[in-house]
């Protein structure tokens, strides 16, 4: 159990008739990509939501780091460790790049209650900001407003936001979202070297990522993870190919 | 380096020193007045500025700090003049005509009354949040008018303005340079407040709640202590205004004089820092040139406002310096 990172226990969430989450269980290790994929509808933005803290599970357990998070609300649950993106872009749009990844910086080592100090003049702040910038490819924008980054760009700004945390993991919602080939591909490359700092719960549409990424992925339906397994053993299974890659297909 | 805007803060802080300056040399003290009354409602306005402009917290209620200031000085003071006790236990206290003494009383409640009031109206946001801060500062302002131990509806008369030690408050130059040095205390503050780790994370809640809690920062806290700051320098104001007028009633802790108060933020500029400068300064120049002409002057201020907000959205100072930079 010490070497699950995130571990979710039969996590079920209705709304009205509607069985969002049923009896979800999925774990993560360290060092590893976990993927989650599922067809529109299937419930991932819900399971998210759960795992990051923003809705309570009707019933089911929801383990950080080897201790019941529960109850514990986003805040509680990000300063144990967990890095997140967001779908849809969550940043300070007036913001420049580089003050939004102080601002993640200055979540990450506590403390926002200081009323003096010039905080875009600390040097424990801009340090980690500015490396996670880097990290990211976006240390030439650092004073462009966030307002005026292209889309794909506030994607990685996301990704170096979450950096700055120093997370114990990350919980990326489809980050490769709109991106286009070339910077899901460059995505792609960063986060495969980003497991060895911590690992990943990924939820993604874009297969080919999934498939060059994921060391295991699980296959959610309706509510319920029909399959967790390698790649190789996702692509064979029967039941996934006919509940969700077939639809692709076929489409 | 100067941009435009800090060199148009800069011009507006002198001249509201200029002023009441030329005034005194030409023994018009009815212009200082002015000026003290602007330097006054500017500061009220800064209190509020941190809360709306910074926070993205919509207070109707802010009257009910710059009421509680006003009646801080009017109860101490009240006593003073009367000799009666405010309280016997645990040591005599007859009130204080002492201007740092009943500053410091002004700043205590009206942040305490931020306090439970934020605590309590800050669970909700946008129009809700609205309603709720209005109404605590009516439920203030009835209490003050049934409130007749301490002049009902009728107000607290001060006789002789309170003293500053080693000045002569009653010299309008000398009450209005008290004002204007704690106008620019509170500038500096407040600017040093929105650079600094505090500022950033409130600033960001405003813009962006979810970041702030993925980054493991509870935008309740921000908002509530930022409210509480806020709350604290409108009562400071409150407690200066009446004394300048050596007067304080219920109109005080109206919604009339939250909208006030409002307006000069607006009228400025949300979010800009001499905002409430610039805006305070118009309207006290509006009132007096305009109410000269008609009594119905606030037609016209509602005119202005109505352009500024359809037209210029960064108030005064926006219009003459453009869009606000993000400063990295």
């Amino acid at each position: 159990m010490a070497d699950l990172v995130l571990r979710t226990d039969k996590l079920n969430k209705s709304f009205g008739a509607l069985k969002a989450s049923s009896d979800v269980t999925l774990d993560l290790r360290h060092g590893e990509i976990h993927a989650l994929i599922g067809p529109n509808g299937a419930g991932k933005s819900t399971l998210i939501k759960q795992i990051a803290g923003n809705i309570r599970p009707d019933s089911g357990q929801v383990e950080l780091l080897g201790r019941d998070v529960t109850g514990q609300d986003t805040v509680a649950r990000a300063r144990m460790g967990l890095g997140r993106t967001f779908q849809i872009s969550a940043l300070a749009m007036e913001y420049t790049v580089l003050q939004n990844a102080v601002l993640g910086a200055l979540g990450g080592r506590g403390g926002p209650f200081r009323f003096f100090r010039n905080v875009m003049k600390d040097p424990g702040l801009l340090e980690p900001a500015r490396d996670a910038l880097e990290r990211v490819g976006l240390a030439d924008d650092a004073n462009r407003r966030t307002a005026d980054l292209s889309h794909g760009q506030r994607r990685q700004l996301e990704v170096a936001v979450a950096l700055t945390l120093q997370p114990r993991l990350f919980l990326m919602d489809e980050p490769m979202a709109g991106l286009g080939a070339a910077g899901s591909k460059e995505l792609t490359g960063f986060l495969d070297g980003l497991r060895q700092q911590a690992p990943i719960l990924l939820v993604e549409h874009d297969m080919d990522a999934v498939f060059a990424l994921a060391d295991r992925i699980s296959v959610l339906v309706y509510g319920q993870i029909i399959a967790t397994g390698t790649a190789d053993e996702i692509r064979a299974n029967a039941e996934v190919r006919r509940a969700y890659l077939g639809e692709e297909e076929a489409a | 380096m100067l941009t435009r805007e800090s060199l148009l803060n800069w011009a507006m802080i002198t001249a509201l020193l200029i002023v009441p300056l030329a005034a005194w040399s030409l023994d018009e003290p009815f212009i200082i007045t002015l000026a003290t009354k602007a330097a006054i409602l500017a500061l009220a306005g800064v209190g509020l500025n941190i809360a709306l402009g910074l926070g993205g917290m919509i207070s109707l209620g802010h009257a009910a700090f710059f009421g509680i200031g006003g009646y801080a000085m009017g109860i101490l003071a009240a006593h003073a003049q009367n000799y009666e006790p405010l309280f016997e236990w645990p040591f005599l206290f007859e009130g204080s005509n002492q201007m740092p003494l009943i500053w410091l009383v002004a700043v205590v409640f009206s942040a305490l009354a931020a306090l439970v009031i934020g605590v309590l109206s800050l669970r909700t946001s946008g129009v809700y949040f609205i309603m709720i801060t209005l109404a605590f500062g009516q439920m203030l302002y009835y209490f003050a008018i049934s409130w007749s131990a301490y002049g009902g509806e009728d107000g607290l008369s001060i006789w002789v303005r309170n003293e500053f030690p080693g000045l002569n408050t009653l010299d309008p130059i000398q009450f209005f340079a008290i004002a204007y040095v704690i106008l620019c205390l509170a500038l500096v503050f407040a600017a040093r407040l929105a650079r600094s780790p505090f500022g950033l994370a409130l600033a960001a809640a405003r813009q962006n709640e979810d970041r702030v809690e993925a980054v493991g920062l509870t935008p309740f806290t921000l908002r509530l202590t930022a409210f509480v700051i806020s709350g604290a320098i409108t009562g400071l104001a409150g407690a200066l205004f009446a004394d300048l007028n050596r007067f304080v009633s219920p109109t005080m802790l109206s919604w009339h004089t939250s909208g006030e108060i409002m307006i000069f933020v607006i009228l400025g500029g949300v979010g800009r820092l001499y905002g409430p400068v610039a805006g305070a300064a118009l309207y006290i120049m509006l009132e007096h040139l305009l109410g000269g002409v008609s009594d119905y002057w606030q037609i016209f201020l509602g005119l202005l406002l109505l352009l500024i907000v359809l037209f210029a959205r960064g108030g005064l100072i926006g219009a003459l310096v453009g869009r606000e930079k993000a400063h990295g």
